[in-house]
């Protein structure tokens, strides 16, 4: 069972002030560090609580690159500005050890069911990058000749179903839909991650650089989902998705989604009976809300039921923090940009004070101001930092809230092959009296018709078949009621897992950029404390 | 024979006793309550004065005041003593929402004890006898004084007689094409006064930020305690070690939303204010600055007009004019006014020079106070929530365990 976590994530979008603060941190050390991409196995994944490359680095961010290390002169003052910011600290030294502390205890935690390369040897990472406009000539009937993006999809693995170690296909949006369709079929009553939306694409739209970047994005969340699967992760669809080069074979969608999956259930028999029997099955599900959690008969199963209506209250519950999560970091990012601005203000008195002094006051006010201006801009690199963090930490609850909506759709599958079964066991129930009744006409009369007798024969092979269509129908049924029982154990492993680490990540991480904003504050304060007072 | 007497009979009286302490003059504005009804509502504030100046009736007194009793102090002072630079006041504040809330009538009479601590503990304005009917007088002399003051017409008739004047030179630079207003060339002055509105802008803009930067920590605090609370929520649905797990966090994080609304308050009081405090000093420099323009102007101006009234006589003389003795007379108070605008100009200048060293020091002193506020406040904070989420740790990994 593999954690997945090389999470490519974007940086809030800070404004002006941020580029007028990092043009004064001239003589950074720390900003030098280059974001480092996350390369290599997965054992650094999980010491995320603190950035792992320098103290004040930059977690690792996409090609928008970090405007810390795009250092601009700030012309007027150079020499003052130097020393705006300290080498590395105590503080940073006790956060660095208390992180491998940390990130030991966690692997402890994870040997279990995360891989660790000395526990399970299997890793797959997929990356997705490159997106390269083409033109569709010959298959016009599937796109009308229009233009289309094909994305490098990259995956490393040592799996061995795989033949290879590193091997990269091109592939559109459409193969995306079409291997999501299919797995929903293959692996009916799985919690399957749900594949990213489509959305409404015009050719203008696909132009669009933010477009073209969150489908990239959210496609290679998604391959990576699939891949983090136990199960689905053996999928051959997946595989030749990943593998094979050129286009897949078109396999048929899912649009009459419905029809098809009855169709596989009872794939035989009279056309005409099944026709009917479909068309029967969609009336009801149509009544019922398509794909709806209701079916004809109460789902007898209490367990489930009881696991159902608590993973909803969940859901309600994880909706909300999420909604609160983002308010937040929100306000988090404000607090920090404020005191950077904060600290510019200053930096602009403490020029004019040294510029224009008259007085000594003015040089000791010039020398207190620049020290409140280093503090604060310190203070807020720290807030944005630790921001960033946090939005990686609480991202996992985003990402429960899409995993309840592939719960939701299991839930679909096994509300429709109940609803088959139920409507193939009143079939039966029809027929049986049918056929009672007609042969309890056929023994009163003595030397029946001939046509009597027949349908009697017929009417009996109908019902051989239709009980075969039972047979199926109800084993796919508990199939997939068994399916969802180890989906919903692996679920909860899972949710306990990821969100015991969201909170310690969430928690650690708060602990550690508060102690190094409280460090810096404690400098301001001793510098200033020839002014304290005991009241105001 | 010598008659000793302890307070001398037909001889020299001795001097009273010196008190052993040395002069003093402490004052406390505090108690604030609402009085009144409705629109005529308002706040009175306790005023009590401790000292042993002479010209005070006994060692302590108590009077209520109001803004209003404040805003008549500071006008008289402004008026009587130019050239220094008189302590600001905190606004009138027109909202009528916010006019009774706590946060603001404390903001307040902080701001009013320091305008009086700053008047009672200036060498010239303390001997004020504004100052003293202020701290003294009975609440009906007061309101007699306040409402004498209130209006247009509040310039005593002296004063009236400036303004007639004021305008009448005007009126002569308009009919002889001189309609510049006449300004010191003095370096060093100018550049005092780029220095002071190059402040004001800086000034303003810190203080606008260290507003805001009050508002984010009660918005993380309010944002952090809603979180807690569902977080709080999902642990309940939850259950088992998870769910206490998220209850714990939830937990915490009410707890530091509490202090960092705390914390919200103290650099409101202790820092925003003080760079508003910082602000409005400016404001009443450049108040003085005015006023300096102003003697200045004055000055230039009669010594115009004396020049010209003297042509005027030495024509009068020649002629033997019997207008010649009013014209003399004319000069002679002309010579008079000269000589007063010229005193009152140069004893502005020589105020601002002492003003300005002092105003100096002080900022320094209350803007160091400000960071050393900010910067302890700042830390107390951080530690608060390092120490809170520390604590977590432990039995996060225990419950994950478990």
């Amino acid at each position: 069972m593999m954690t997945y976590d090389n999470q490519r994530f974007e940086e809030p979008q800070f404004y002006s002030s941020r580029e007028e603060m990092d043009s004064l941190l001239l003589h950074d050390d720390f900003s030098k560090s280059k974001p480092s991409s996350s390369t290599g196995g997965d054992d650094d994944h999980r010491r995320r609580s603190i950035s792992t490359t320098a103290p004040f680095a930059e977690i690792p961010t996409s090609e928008s690159g970090d405007p810390l290390v795009h250092l601009s002169s700030f012309h007027q003052n150079p020499k003052s500005f130097n020393s705006f910011v300290d080498p590395p600290s105590y503080a940073d030294a006790v956060i660095r050890s208390f992180e491998s502390v940390q990130s030991a205890q966690i692997s402890d935690n994870d040997a279990v069911s995360t891989s660790e390369p000395s526990v399970s040897h299997y890793f797959i990472r997929i990356s997705v990058t490159e997106p390269r406009k083409k033109h569709d000539l010959a298959n016009s009937v599937v796109s009308g000749g229009k233009n289309y993006l094909t994305y490098l999809v990259t995956t490393w693995t040592n799996l061995p179903e795989f033949n290879g170690t590193e091997f990269s296909v091109r592939r559109r949006f459409k193969e995306v839909v079409m291997l999501s369709d299919r797995l929903s079929e293959s692996y009916r009553g799985f919690f399957i991650p749900t594949r990213p939306d489509k959305g409404v694409v015009e050719s203008q739209v696909m132009q669009k650089h933010e477009f073209i970047e969150q489908r990239m994005m959210a496609m290679e969340k998604y391959l990576r989902k699939l891949a983090a699967h136990p199960v689905i992760r053996n999928s051959e669809d997946l595989r030749m998705f990943l593998q094979v080069q050129g286009n897949l074979p078109l396999m048929r969608t899912s649009n009459v989604a419905a029809a098809v999956d009855l169709r596989e259930v009872v794939h035989q028999g009279k056309g005409g009976r099944d026709l009917v029997r479909m068309f029967k099955e969609l009336r009801q599900s149509v009544t019922y809300g398509w794909g709806g959690t209701k079916p004809p008969l109460v789902e007898e199963d209490k367990d489930f039921l009881e696991k159902k209506m608590k993973l909803q209250d969940f859901e309600l519950k994880l909706s909300n923090v999420s909604l609160q999560a983002e308010s937040l970091v929100k306000a988090q990012q404000d607090v920090g940009e404020t005191m950077g601005q904060l600290g510019l203000v200053f930096v602009k008195l403490n020029k004019l004070e040294t510029e224009e002094a008259v007085f000594i006051s003015q040089k000791t006010r010039a020398r207190d101001m620049k020290n409140m201006a280093t503090s604060s801009v310190k203070a807020s690199r720290l807030y944005r930092e630790l921001n960033a963090q946090t939005i990686k930490h609480l991202d996992k609850l985003h990402d429960y809230l899409g995993v309840m909506l592939d719960v939701n759709n299991a839930y679909s599958y096994r509300s429709k092959a109940l609803l088959t079964v139920q409507t193939v066991v009143s079939e039966i129930s029809i027929l049986t009296s049918r056929i009672e009744k007609l042969e309890a006409a056929a023994f009163k009369i003595f030397g029946a018709e001939r046509t009597g007798i027949q349908k009697i024969d017929e009417l009996k092979e109908t019902m051989r078949v239709t009980e075969d269509a039972k047979d199926r129908a109800v084993k796919e049924y508990k199939r997939i009621k068994e399916t969802n029982k180890t989906e919903f154990e692996r679920l909860d492993k899972e949710k306990r897992e990821d969100f015991f680490k969201m909170l310690k990540g969430f928690v650690v991480n708060q602990a550690g950029y508060a102690e190094k904003m409280a460090s810096v504050w404690e400098t301001c304060a001793k510098e200033t404390s020839g002014y304290a007072q005991s009241c105001s | 024979m010598q008659q000793r007497s302890p307070n001398g009979g037909g001889g020299l009286q001795s001097p009273r006793s010196p008190s052993s302490q040395p002069p003093f003059l402490s004052v406390s504005v505090s108690d604030p309550a609402k009085m009144g009804n409705g629109v005529q509502a308002y706040i009175s504030y306790k005023v009590t004065t401790k000292t042993n100046f002479p010209e005070y009736q006994g060692p302590e007194k108590i009077v209520i005041r109001r803004y209003t009793d404040f805003v008549w102090l500071c006008d008289r002072l402004f008026e009587k003593y130019k050239g220094i630079f008189i302590p600001p006041l905190p606004e009138k504040n027109t909202v009528e929402k916010f006019r009774f809330s706590a946060e603001f009538i404390e903001m307040r009479r902080q701001a009013l004890d320091t305008f009086v601590n700053r008047i009672a503990s200036h060498h010239e304005l303390q001997q004020s006898e504004d100052l003293r009917t202020f701290l003294q007088a009975d609440e009906q002399t007061m309101e007699r004084a306040r409402s004498q003051d209130t209006g247009i017409f509040k310039k005593k008739p002296s004063d009236l007689m400036q303004i007639f004047r004021d305008v009448q030179s005007k009126v002569t630079d308009v009919v002889l094409g001189k309609e510049k207003p006449v300004e010191e060339s003095n370096p060093e002055y100018e550049k005092l006064k780029r220095y002071i509105f190059e402040l004001e802008d800086h000034l303003a803009e810190a203080q606008k930020h260290a507003y805001r930067l009050v508002k984010r920590h009660r918005e993380l605090g309010q944002s952090l305690g809603d979180f807690g609370k569902a977080v709080k929520l999902l642990g309940a649905c939850e259950g088992d070690a998870l769910g206490t797990a998220f209850s714990e966090l939830g937990a915490k994080s009410e707890m530091l939303s509490v202090k960092l609304q705390r914390e919200a308050h103290h650099l409101l009081m202790n820092f925003e204010e003080p760079l508003k405090d910082y602000v409005r000093a400016v404001e009443s420099i450049k108040g003085t600055i005015a006023e300096r323009a102003n003697a200045f102007r004055q000055q230039s101006e009669l010594a115009e007009m004396i020049k010209l009234k003297e042509i005027d006589l030495n024509k009068l003389r020649l002629l033997r004019s019997e207008k010649m003795l009013d014209a003399e007379h004319e000069y002679e108070e002309l010579k008079a006014d000269g000589e007063e605008a010229t005193k009152r100009f140069e004893t502005i200048v020589r105020l601002m020079n002492e003003e300005i060293v002092r105003f100096q020091d002080q900022k320094t002193r209350d803007m160091g106070q400000a960071f050393h506020e900010f910067a302890k406040g700042q830390a107390r904070l951080a530690n608060a929530i390092a120490d809170a989420w520390r604590s977590l740790i432990p039995k996060l990994d225990s419950l994950s365990v478990s």
